[in-house]
């Protein structure tokens, strides 16, 4: 702090501070503390707010953890985000070792311009885009039937299709990070590992992969929070059988009409996120610092 | 070459352009579907080549009503966020090792927290105040993580800057307002240019956080999923065809700029050198 003040003054250095505490406190910690507070309390009409029954209690919680149905969309939408970033992770590892290691800087910068342009269109045409893509009538089923794959059409809303429309939205995040980190692995520590007879599996298996932890869990982490905390994808190319975590938590505060259980289900999809980022991070030992980048 | 690296050959031939495909055979179909007459967006069948759904677009009113809010909302955004950026990297950059990694770690926590979330948060927060969602709440729910971008980007600008500059000016008389005025902020300038781009675009892409505070306003984002549900027409798709194409003339003319100003800078290096 002190150095803040005697690098800017009293006036700038204060309006500096000022600015990042109404950000962090007002934007940030404000907002989330409230959210608690909502998930701790019942859902009361205003006549009883602040009376004997409006006391803190974990309810909420519970009757996610009894409720069957909202019990089993959560953890079909934990592994099922895992399942997104694993597929993600397959998808776009080959590239991402070809672009930092074998590619000549010219076909890196070009093909880096081609996988950010669908990136710069937001999330919602992205997914419009699978949405015609894999209608029933649509050309995916058009093309699978004139090839003679399939002999009738095939109904791809649902879990497939969002799983592919994930995969497709979050290609990105999982494949700079791995870039990055490989990047840095030097060519002749791949070409030793040939020479001393290593198979390309295992130059990748004992070699690459180690190096590029820390980028591969990244790109991990980066996924499955946004695909567990997505709503466009699951809302679009979902069918009534592939709901979401996250259109439960919608149908709580615009259709349920009980802010209060919404608020303690969007706490749980909070620690969940958080838990799953912190502990993958710690055990792939890298630094909340390198993360962000 | 052995016939195992053949086969390798071939089989990342193979990937990668399966890759390519997959990534871009959405978009063009998308947009070709704007040309096709069929009332449900498709290409498979052709009915017919038309350009009707540009007239369609035009006189979509609703289509122009929440482009207009979500720029507006885009414009208070970038005006939120690039002052509360700017101070937040120059904070950290003030900070001895341990508070600036804590700090560092609490700034970009709204990053690793699920869009939907923040909405949430942010909306149950002001229900308490008595406010409602709408632009306001917009505004505020999408700064509270997009200012994360634009700390790491000023930040990262900073980490290149040379501390005896500002000592210079100092020397020289100025004030440590005129030294963050004269030296600090033009310094900083492309950086906020490009804070501000990204600003901008993520505000408009914006949507899980959007969701849950719009109250009774529509973005644009929020316009076209619901359309999706209310009845979808090639509209949509020449509203799409347009944003893909502004994109692309927009990412290729960034990526021409940015060469041009590496290989300016390479250039001024060499001179200095020679």
């Amino acid at each position: 702090m002190g150095e803040l003040y005697k690098r800017f003054g009293g006036g700038l250095g204060t309006v500096f501070l000022a600015l990042v505490a109404a950000w962090l406190a007002g934007m940030v910690l404000a907002p989330n503390v409230m959210m608690i507070d909502y998930a701790l309390r019942p859902n009361l009409p205003p006549a009883d707010i602040g009376g004997p029954r409006d006391v803190y209690s974990l309810s909420n919680v519970l009757y996610l953890a009894n409720e069957g149905v909202h019990r089993a969309i959560f953890f079909k939408t934990v592994w099922a985000s895992a399942l997104v970033a694993f597929v993600t992770l397959m998808v776009c590892y080959p590239l991402a070792y070809w672009l930092a290691q074998n590619a000549t800087p010219n076909q890196t910068a070009i093909a880096i311009l081609a996988l950010t342009i669908p990136f710069w269109i937001n999330e919602v045409l992205r997914t419009l885009a699978w949405y015609i893509l894999l209608a029933f009538r649509g050309p995916l089923n058009a093309a699978l039937l004139a090839l003679g794959v399939i002999d009738e059409p095939v109904r791809w809303y649902g879990d497939g299709g969002v799983l592919a429309g994930m995969t497709y939205a979050y290609i990105l995040f999982m494949l700079f990070p791995i870039y990055n980190a490989i990047e840095s692995l030097e060519k002749s520590q791949i070409e030793a590992a040939r020479d001393l007879g290593a198979s390309v599996w295992r130059t990748h298996w004992r070699v690459v992969i180690p190096h590029a932890k820390a980028g591969i869990a990244t790109g991990c982490v980066f996924t499955f929070m946004l695909a567990a905390g997505s709503y466009v994808a699951p809302a679009l190319l979902g069918a009534p059988g592939s709901r979401w975590f996250t259109e439960i938590i919608y149908n709580w505060f615009f259709e349920g009409g009980d802010w209060n259980r919404g608020a303690a289900y969007a706490l749980v999809l909070l620690v969940l996120c958080l838990t799953v980022v912190l502990v993958t991070l710690k055990i792939a030992r890298v630094n909340l610092t390198d993360v962000a980048k | 070459m052995s016939a195992a690296d053949r086969i390798m050959k071939g089989l990342f031939g193979v990937y990668f352009v399966a890759f390519f495909v997959y990534l871009f055979a959405p978009l063009a179909i998308m947009a070709a579907a704007t040309f096709n007459t069929s009332r449900f967006p498709t290409v498979t069948p052709w009915q017919g080549t038309t350009l009707e759904w540009f007239n369609a677009l035009a006189a979509d009113r609703g289509m122009w009503d929440a482009l207009w809010t979500s720029i507006v909302v885009a414009f208070f955004v970038v005006l939120v966020v690039l002052p509360i950026g700017t101070a937040a990297a120059l904070v950290l950059t003030s900070l001895h090792a341990r508070a600036r990694s804590f700090l560092y770690a609490v700034m970009v926590s709204p990053l690793l927290t699920p869009g939907v979330v923040i909405g949430i948060s942010t909306l149950v927060l002001w229900r308490q105040l008595g406010v409602g969602g709408g632009v306001f709440l917009i505004v505020l729910a999408q700064s509270s993580f997009i200012i994360c971008y634009i700390m790491l980007m000023v930040a990262a600008r900073l980490q290149r800057f040379d501390r005896t500059q500002e000592e210079a000016a100092l020397g020289l008389g100025a004030s440590k307002f005129m030294v963050f005025r004269r030296v600090i902020l033009p310094f900083l300038k492309p950086a906020l240019f490009a804070a501000g781009f990204l600003a901008v675009l993520q505000s408009i892409e914006n949507y899980n956080t959007t969701l849950f505070v719009r109250g009774f306003d529509t973005p644009l984002t929020v316009y076209i999923a619901t359309k999706v549900r209310t009845g979808l027409t090639p509209a949509v798709n020449a509203l799409a065809l347009i944003m893909v194409a502004v994109t692309i003339v927009g990412a290729v003319t960034y990526e021409v700029a940015r060469r041009r100003s590496v290989a300016r800078r390479a250039n001024i290096e060499e001179e200095q050198r020679g």
